[in-house]
Protein backbone atom coordinates (compact mmCIF):
# COMPACT_ATOMS: atom_id res chain seq x y z
CA UNK A 1 0.00 0.00 0.00
CA UNK A 2 1.03 3.22 -0.65
CA UNK A 3 1.56 6.04 2.34
CA UNK A 4 -1.28 7.82 2.92
CA UNK A 5 -0.62 11.25 1.48
CA UNK A 6 -2.28 14.65 3.55
CA UNK A 7 -5.86 14.68 2.79
CA UNK A 8 -5.89 10.90 4.07
CA UNK A 9 -4.23 12.11 7.41
CA UNK A 10 -7.64 14.99 7.23
CA UNK A 11 -10.48 12.31 6.11
CA UNK A 12 -9.25 10.64 8.78
CA UNK A 13 -9.26 13.00 11.70
CA UNK A 14 -12.76 14.05 10.25
CA UNK A 15 -14.15 10.47 10.01
CA UNK A 16 -14.56 10.76 6.02
CA UNK A 17 -12.19 7.98 5.27
CA UNK A 18 -14.66 4.39 4.21
CA UNK A 19 -13.86 1.97 7.27
CA UNK A 20 -11.74 -0.32 5.58
CA UNK A 21 -9.16 2.13 4.31
CA UNK A 22 -9.21 3.85 7.50
CA UNK A 23 -7.66 0.98 8.94
CA UNK A 24 -4.44 0.99 7.00
CA UNK A 25 -4.25 4.48 7.36
CA UNK A 26 -4.46 3.93 10.99
CA UNK A 27 -1.95 1.30 10.53
CA UNK A 28 0.45 2.92 8.39
CA UNK A 29 0.50 5.88 11.54
CA UNK A 30 1.71 3.47 13.94
CA UNK A 31 4.59 3.21 12.00
CA UNK A 32 5.11 6.99 11.55
CA UNK A 33 5.73 9.08 15.27
CA UNK A 34 5.90 12.12 13.87
CA UNK A 35 2.50 12.15 11.38
CA UNK A 36 1.04 10.23 14.64
CA UNK A 37 1.58 13.23 16.33
CA UNK A 38 0.29 15.83 14.08
CA UNK A 39 -2.84 14.14 13.90
CA UNK A 40 -3.21 13.39 17.36
CA UNK A 41 -2.69 17.34 16.91
CA UNK A 42 -5.42 18.15 14.85
CA UNK A 43 -7.89 15.76 16.66
CA UNK A 44 -7.10 17.99 20.02
CA UNK A 45 -7.76 20.84 17.66
CA UNK A 46 -11.29 19.55 16.17
CA UNK A 47 -12.37 18.57 19.20
CA UNK A 48 -11.48 21.91 21.04
CA UNK A 49 -13.33 24.07 18.10
CA UNK A 50 -16.29 21.67 18.86
CA UNK A 51 -16.31 22.54 22.47
CA UNK A 52 -16.33 26.50 21.44
CA UNK A 53 -19.39 25.65 19.59
CA UNK A 54 -21.19 24.48 22.34
CA UNK A 55 -20.70 27.34 24.21
CA UNK A 56 -21.56 29.38 21.52
CA UNK A 57 -25.02 27.87 20.11
CA UNK A 58 -26.11 27.64 24.07
CA UNK A 59 -28.14 31.04 24.07
CA UNK A 60 -31.94 31.20 23.35
CA UNK A 61 -32.37 32.37 19.54
CA UNK A 62 -33.36 35.97 19.73
CA UNK A 63 -37.01 37.21 18.41
CA UNK A 64 -35.41 39.54 15.56
CA UNK A 65 -34.34 35.80 14.13
CA UNK A 66 -37.35 34.10 14.59
CA UNK A 67 -38.93 37.29 13.20
CA UNK A 68 -36.93 37.04 10.19
CA UNK A 69 -38.33 33.89 9.06
CA UNK A 70 -42.05 34.59 9.90
CA UNK A 71 -42.65 38.13 8.93
CA UNK A 72 -43.52 37.52 5.53
CA UNK A 73 -45.84 34.41 6.30
CA UNK A 74 -47.88 35.70 9.25
CA UNK A 75 -50.08 32.65 8.96
CA UNK A 76 -47.32 29.72 9.13
CA UNK A 77 -48.62 28.94 12.46
CA UNK A 78 -52.34 28.19 11.68
CA UNK A 79 -52.22 29.01 15.78
CA UNK A 80 -53.01 32.83 15.37
CA UNK A 81 -56.04 32.73 13.28
CA UNK A 82 -57.94 36.01 12.51
CA UNK A 83 -56.52 37.86 15.70
CA UNK A 84 -53.16 37.69 14.42
CA UNK A 85 -54.19 37.55 10.37
CA UNK A 86 -54.97 41.39 11.14
CA UNK A 87 -51.96 42.51 12.94
CA UNK A 88 -49.72 43.20 10.27
CA UNK A 89 -47.32 44.37 12.86
CA UNK A 90 -45.69 41.06 12.57
CA UNK A 91 -43.85 39.13 16.06
CA UNK A 92 -41.78 41.83 17.73
CA UNK A 93 -44.26 44.41 18.03
CA UNK A 94 -46.59 41.39 18.65
CA UNK A 95 -44.47 40.54 21.74
CA UNK A 96 -44.06 43.69 22.76
CA UNK A 97 -47.75 43.88 23.98
CA UNK A 98 -47.66 42.48 27.60
CA UNK A 99 -49.84 38.96 28.23
CA UNK A 100 -51.96 41.11 31.05
CA UNK A 101 -52.69 43.98 28.37
CA UNK A 102 -55.05 41.33 27.03
CA UNK A 103 -55.81 38.86 29.44
CA UNK A 104 -59.33 39.17 29.08
CA UNK A 105 -59.59 38.95 26.14
CA UNK A 106 -59.19 35.06 24.64
CA UNK A 107 -57.93 35.77 21.27
CA UNK A 108 -55.43 37.85 22.59
CA UNK A 109 -54.67 35.74 25.22
CA UNK A 110 -54.00 32.86 22.46
CA UNK A 111 -52.11 34.53 19.89
CA UNK A 112 -49.60 35.85 22.63
CA UNK A 113 -49.19 32.71 24.68
CA UNK A 114 -49.65 29.87 22.59
CA UNK A 115 -48.04 31.92 19.48
CA UNK A 116 -44.45 31.83 21.97
CA UNK A 117 -45.00 28.48 22.83
CA UNK A 118 -45.37 27.06 19.39
CA UNK A 119 -42.33 29.62 18.19
CA UNK A 120 -40.00 27.35 21.80
CA UNK A 121 -41.16 24.48 20.46
CA UNK A 122 -40.31 24.67 16.79
CA UNK A 123 -36.70 25.58 17.72
CA UNK A 124 -35.83 23.36 20.64
CA UNK A 125 -37.65 20.49 19.76
CA UNK A 126 -35.75 19.40 16.79
CA UNK A 127 -32.23 20.02 18.94
CA UNK A 128 -29.90 17.48 18.73
CA UNK A 129 -26.95 19.01 21.14
CA UNK A 130 -28.88 20.97 23.44
CA UNK A 131 -32.78 20.42 23.14
CA UNK A 132 -32.24 21.66 27.17
CA UNK A 133 -30.53 23.93 29.47
CA UNK A 134 -30.65 21.82 32.21
CA UNK A 135 -31.03 18.45 32.23
CA UNK A 136 -33.42 16.05 33.69
CA UNK A 137 -30.88 13.98 35.78
CA UNK A 138 -30.72 16.95 37.46
CA UNK A 139 -34.65 17.37 37.65
CA UNK A 140 -34.64 18.59 41.74
CA UNK A 141 -32.17 21.62 40.47
CA UNK A 142 -34.17 21.89 37.11
CA UNK A 143 -37.50 23.13 38.98
CA UNK A 144 -35.71 24.62 41.71
CA UNK A 145 -33.85 26.58 39.38
CA UNK A 146 -36.99 27.69 36.80
CA UNK A 147 -39.22 28.59 40.46
CA UNK A 148 -37.12 30.55 41.25
CA UNK A 149 -36.56 32.38 37.73
CA UNK A 150 -40.11 32.61 37.39
CA UNK A 151 -41.48 34.30 40.66
CA UNK A 152 -43.57 31.40 41.54
CA UNK A 153 -43.03 27.44 42.78
CA UNK A 154 -43.27 25.21 39.66
CA UNK A 155 -43.76 21.70 39.43
CA UNK A 156 -42.67 19.60 36.33
CA UNK A 157 -45.43 16.78 35.73
CA UNK A 158 -44.45 13.03 35.31
CA UNK A 159 -45.85 11.52 32.27
CA UNK A 160 -43.94 8.14 32.40
CA UNK A 161 -47.61 6.58 32.86
CA UNK A 162 -48.12 8.00 29.20
CA UNK A 163 -44.96 6.80 27.84
CA UNK A 164 -43.36 10.07 28.24
CA UNK A 165 -40.23 10.72 30.28
CA UNK A 166 -38.53 14.25 31.22
CA UNK A 167 -35.65 15.61 28.66
CA UNK A 168 -35.11 18.52 30.68
CA UNK A 169 -36.10 22.29 30.94
CA UNK A 170 -35.18 25.69 29.59
CA UNK A 171 -35.49 29.29 30.80
CA UNK A 172 -36.98 31.47 28.02
CA UNK A 173 -37.50 35.32 28.00
CA UNK A 174 -41.14 36.67 27.74
CA UNK A 175 -42.20 40.27 27.54
CA UNK A 176 -43.72 39.93 31.26
CA UNK A 177 -41.21 38.25 32.61
CA UNK A 178 -39.32 34.64 32.21
CA UNK A 179 -40.93 31.48 31.10
CA UNK A 180 -40.28 27.64 31.58
CA UNK A 181 -40.24 25.31 28.95
CA UNK A 182 -40.27 21.53 30.41
CA UNK A 183 -39.53 18.99 27.59
CA UNK A 184 -40.47 15.24 27.48
CA UNK A 185 -39.77 12.28 24.85
CA UNK A 186 -41.20 9.29 24.22
CA UNK A 187 -39.20 5.95 23.02
CA UNK A 188 -39.61 6.75 18.74
CA UNK A 189 -38.14 10.44 19.70
CA UNK A 190 -41.41 12.23 19.69
CA UNK A 191 -41.07 15.39 21.72
CA UNK A 192 -43.53 17.33 23.34
CA UNK A 193 -42.95 20.64 25.31
CA UNK A 194 -44.64 21.80 28.41
CA UNK A 195 -44.38 26.05 28.33
CA UNK A 196 -45.45 27.99 31.38
CA UNK A 197 -46.20 31.65 32.37
CA UNK A 198 -46.74 32.70 35.81
CA UNK A 199 -49.76 35.91 35.73
CA UNK A 200 -49.32 39.28 36.64
CA UNK A 201 -51.31 39.71 39.94
CA UNK A 202 -54.16 39.98 39.36
CA UNK A 203 -54.32 39.59 35.22
CA UNK A 204 -55.52 35.10 36.31
CA UNK A 205 -59.19 34.51 35.36
CA UNK A 206 -58.95 32.11 37.98
CA UNK A 207 -59.16 28.91 35.22
CA UNK A 208 -59.67 27.84 31.82
CA UNK A 209 -61.21 25.21 29.89
CA UNK A 210 -58.66 23.58 27.28
CA UNK A 211 -58.33 25.26 24.32
CA UNK A 212 -57.08 23.71 20.85
CA UNK A 213 -54.95 25.15 18.53
CA UNK A 214 -53.76 22.91 15.34
CA UNK A 215 -51.09 25.31 14.37
CA UNK A 216 -49.54 22.36 11.54
CA UNK A 217 -47.46 20.15 12.22
CA UNK A 218 -48.18 21.07 15.69
CA UNK A 219 -50.89 21.43 17.95
CA UNK A 220 -51.10 22.66 21.34
CA UNK A 221 -53.21 22.57 23.95
CA UNK A 222 -53.84 25.75 26.25
CA UNK A 223 -55.38 26.53 29.94
CA UNK A 224 -55.23 29.10 32.94
CA UNK A 225 -55.17 27.41 36.17
CA UNK A 226 -54.53 29.66 39.25
CA UNK A 227 -51.93 32.08 38.49
CA UNK A 228 -50.80 30.02 35.83
CA UNK A 229 -50.61 29.85 32.29
CA UNK A 230 -49.84 26.61 30.51
CA UNK A 231 -49.66 24.91 26.76
CA UNK A 232 -48.94 21.62 26.11
CA UNK A 233 -47.51 21.25 22.44
CA UNK A 234 -46.26 18.30 20.32
CA UNK A 235 -46.78 17.13 16.92
CA UNK A 236 -49.67 14.93 17.94
CA UNK A 237 -53.24 14.14 17.30
CA UNK A 238 -55.88 16.31 19.19
CA UNK A 239 -57.00 13.16 21.30
CA UNK A 240 -53.21 11.97 22.60
CA UNK A 241 -52.26 15.64 23.50
CA UNK A 242 -55.91 16.02 25.21
CA UNK A 243 -55.16 12.51 27.20
CA UNK A 244 -51.41 14.44 27.94
CA UNK A 245 -53.08 17.58 28.67
CA UNK A 246 -55.35 16.22 31.18
CA UNK A 247 -52.64 14.20 33.13
CA UNK A 248 -50.53 17.30 33.12
CA UNK A 249 -53.60 19.36 34.50
CA UNK A 250 -54.56 16.98 36.85
CA UNK A 251 -51.07 16.64 38.49
CA UNK A 252 -50.20 20.61 38.87
CA UNK A 253 -53.78 21.72 39.49
CA UNK A 254 -54.05 23.08 43.45
CA UNK B 1 -43.21 22.90 1.79
CA UNK B 2 -43.32 24.67 5.29
CA UNK B 3 -40.96 27.58 5.56
CA UNK B 4 -40.89 26.97 9.23
CA UNK B 5 -38.38 24.25 9.03
CA UNK B 6 -35.93 26.72 8.52
CA UNK B 7 -36.60 27.83 12.28
CA UNK B 8 -34.83 24.09 13.26
CA UNK B 9 -31.80 25.23 11.56
CA UNK B 10 -30.95 28.83 13.64
CA UNK B 11 -29.13 27.53 16.12
CA UNK B 12 -26.71 25.64 13.86
CA UNK B 13 -26.39 28.66 11.54
CA UNK B 14 -25.63 31.19 15.27
CA UNK B 15 -23.15 28.47 16.18
CA UNK B 16 -21.24 28.55 13.22
CA UNK B 17 -22.20 32.35 12.52
CA UNK B 18 -20.29 33.01 16.16
CA UNK B 19 -17.40 31.25 15.39
CA UNK B 20 -16.82 32.87 12.01
CA UNK B 21 -17.41 36.57 12.76
CA UNK B 22 -15.90 36.29 16.62
CA UNK B 23 -18.75 38.31 17.38
CA UNK B 24 -22.33 37.53 19.16
CA UNK B 25 -23.48 40.77 17.59
CA UNK B 26 -22.54 40.35 14.16
CA UNK B 27 -22.98 36.91 14.17
CA UNK B 28 -26.83 37.33 14.60
CA UNK B 29 -26.72 40.02 11.95
CA UNK B 30 -25.14 37.41 9.58
CA UNK B 31 -27.57 34.87 10.72
CA UNK B 32 -30.76 37.37 10.48
CA UNK B 33 -29.87 38.79 6.84
CA UNK B 34 -28.73 34.60 5.65
CA UNK B 35 -32.46 34.30 7.03
CA UNK B 36 -34.23 36.96 5.43
CA UNK B 37 -32.67 36.42 2.30
CA UNK B 38 -33.48 32.43 2.38
CA UNK B 39 -37.13 33.53 3.28
CA UNK B 40 -37.11 35.75 -0.18
CA UNK B 41 -35.76 33.11 -2.44
CA UNK B 42 -37.54 30.17 -0.13
CA UNK B 43 -39.14 29.40 -3.69
CA UNK B 44 -35.83 28.22 -5.02
CA UNK B 45 -35.49 25.72 -2.79
CA UNK B 46 -35.79 22.02 -3.61
CA UNK B 47 -37.68 19.81 -1.59
CA UNK B 48 -35.76 17.29 -2.07
CA UNK B 49 -32.30 18.96 -1.00
CA UNK B 50 -30.50 19.43 2.24
CA UNK B 51 -31.85 22.39 3.34
CA UNK B 52 -29.08 23.06 6.38
CA UNK B 53 -26.93 22.70 3.24
CA UNK B 54 -28.89 24.97 1.14
CA UNK B 55 -28.55 27.72 4.51
CA UNK B 56 -25.16 27.67 4.81
CA UNK B 57 -24.48 28.16 1.27
CA UNK B 58 -26.87 31.40 1.63
CA UNK B 59 -24.72 32.24 4.55
CA UNK B 60 -21.56 31.40 2.93
CA UNK B 61 -22.59 34.63 0.08
CA UNK B 62 -24.00 36.79 2.70
CA UNK B 63 -20.80 36.59 4.49
CA UNK B 64 -18.32 37.02 1.27
CA UNK B 65 -20.73 39.57 0.44
CA UNK B 66 -20.05 41.80 3.67
CA UNK B 67 -16.20 40.82 3.45
CA UNK B 68 -16.53 43.12 -0.34
CA UNK B 69 -18.56 45.46 1.28
CA UNK B 70 -15.15 46.46 3.41
CA UNK B 71 -14.13 45.09 7.42
CA UNK B 72 -16.59 45.67 9.54
CA UNK B 73 -16.27 48.53 12.83
CA UNK B 74 -13.81 47.15 15.46
CA UNK B 75 -11.35 44.37 15.90
CA UNK B 76 -12.53 40.82 15.53
CA UNK B 77 -12.86 39.17 18.88
CA UNK B 78 -12.66 42.87 20.58
CA UNK B 79 -15.70 42.09 23.08
CA UNK B 80 -13.57 38.69 24.63
CA UNK B 81 -11.62 39.73 28.09
CA UNK B 82 -8.36 39.21 28.39
CA UNK B 83 -7.27 38.06 31.88
CA UNK B 84 -8.38 36.88 35.13
CA UNK B 85 -9.78 34.17 33.82
CA UNK B 86 -9.67 30.16 34.34
CA UNK B 87 -7.11 27.66 32.78
CA UNK B 88 -10.05 25.89 30.16
CA UNK B 89 -11.59 29.38 29.16
CA UNK B 90 -8.43 30.82 28.95
CA UNK B 91 -7.71 28.62 26.74
CA UNK B 92 -10.87 28.66 24.94
CA UNK B 93 -10.75 32.26 24.31
CA UNK B 94 -7.30 31.62 22.83
CA UNK B 95 -8.50 29.68 20.54
CA UNK B 96 -11.10 31.95 19.32
CA UNK B 97 -8.82 34.72 18.59
CA UNK B 98 -6.46 32.44 16.95
CA UNK B 99 -9.09 31.53 14.63
CA UNK B 100 -10.21 34.72 14.04
CA UNK B 101 -6.68 35.95 12.59
CA UNK B 102 -7.01 32.93 10.20
CA UNK B 103 -7.80 34.04 7.01
CA UNK B 104 -11.87 33.93 6.16
CA UNK B 105 -11.44 31.23 3.60
CA UNK B 106 -9.77 29.09 6.04
CA UNK B 107 -11.85 29.32 8.87
CA UNK B 108 -14.96 29.19 6.90
CA UNK B 109 -13.60 25.25 5.95
CA UNK B 110 -11.98 24.62 8.99
CA UNK B 111 -15.79 25.23 10.54
CA UNK B 112 -17.60 23.75 8.07
CA UNK B 113 -15.53 20.72 8.51
CA UNK B 114 -14.88 20.13 12.17
CA UNK B 115 -17.72 21.97 13.60
CA UNK B 116 -20.58 21.48 11.48
CA UNK B 117 -19.95 17.90 10.21
CA UNK B 118 -20.38 18.63 6.30
CA UNK B 119 -18.16 16.46 4.03
CA UNK B 120 -15.51 17.75 1.81
CA UNK B 121 -17.87 17.82 -1.04
CA UNK B 122 -20.23 19.12 0.59
CA UNK B 123 -18.05 21.93 1.32
CA UNK B 124 -17.19 22.50 -1.91
CA UNK B 125 -20.56 22.89 -3.55
CA UNK B 126 -21.41 25.39 -0.89
CA UNK B 127 -18.39 27.79 -1.36
CA UNK B 128 -17.87 26.96 -5.11
CA UNK B 129 -14.83 25.78 -5.23
CA UNK B 130 -13.04 22.54 -6.22
CA UNK B 131 -12.47 19.98 -3.74
CA UNK B 132 -8.83 20.35 -3.81
CA UNK B 133 -9.18 23.96 -3.03
CA UNK B 134 -11.24 22.76 0.00
CA UNK B 135 -8.43 20.78 1.27
CA UNK B 136 -5.66 22.84 0.61
CA UNK B 137 -7.54 25.50 2.76
CA UNK B 138 -8.35 22.88 5.77
CA UNK B 139 -4.87 21.90 5.51
CA UNK B 140 -3.40 25.37 5.89
CA UNK B 141 -5.90 26.77 8.51
CA UNK B 142 -4.97 23.69 10.55
CA UNK B 143 -1.52 24.21 10.91
CA UNK B 144 -2.05 27.59 11.27
CA UNK B 145 -4.40 27.62 14.26
CA UNK B 146 -1.90 25.09 15.31
CA UNK B 147 1.01 27.32 15.18
CA UNK B 148 -0.74 29.91 16.94
CA UNK B 149 -2.05 27.61 19.84
CA UNK B 150 1.47 26.71 20.54
CA UNK B 151 3.03 29.74 19.87
CA UNK B 152 0.59 31.22 22.79
CA UNK B 153 1.08 28.58 25.00
CA UNK B 154 5.18 29.04 24.75
CA UNK B 155 4.40 32.59 25.53
CA UNK B 156 2.19 31.43 28.35
CA UNK B 157 5.07 28.88 29.96
CA UNK B 158 7.77 31.91 29.66
CA UNK B 159 5.82 34.15 31.20
CA UNK B 160 5.34 31.61 34.02
CA UNK B 161 8.87 30.53 33.69
CA UNK B 162 9.59 34.41 34.60
CA UNK B 163 7.27 34.80 37.72
CA UNK B 164 9.15 31.96 39.07
CA UNK B 165 12.30 33.46 38.55
CA UNK B 166 11.51 36.77 40.35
Amino acid sequence: MKPPDENDLHALVDGQLAPAYRAQVEAALVENPATRAEVDAWRAQRDALRELGVDAADSAVPLRLLAAVQSRQPSWMGVLGAAVAGATMGVAGWFAHAWHAGAGEPGDLRARFVRDAVVAHAVYAPEVRHPVEVGADQSAHLVQWLSKRLGAKLRAPMLEGQGFGLVGGRLLPGDDGARAQFMYQDSAGNRITLYVTVLAKGASPGATAFRFEDGKPVAAFYWIDGDFGYALVGNLSRSSLLELSKVVHAQLAG
Amino acid sequence: MNRERIIGHIPALRRYARLLTGDAHRADDLVQDTLLRACAKWALWRPDSDLRAWLFTIMHNVFIGQLRAGPPAGAQAAEIPDSGQEDDVAAAIDLERALARLPDDQREVLLMVTVEDFTYAEVARMTGVPVGTVMSRLSRGRRRLREAMEGKRETADARQHLKVMK
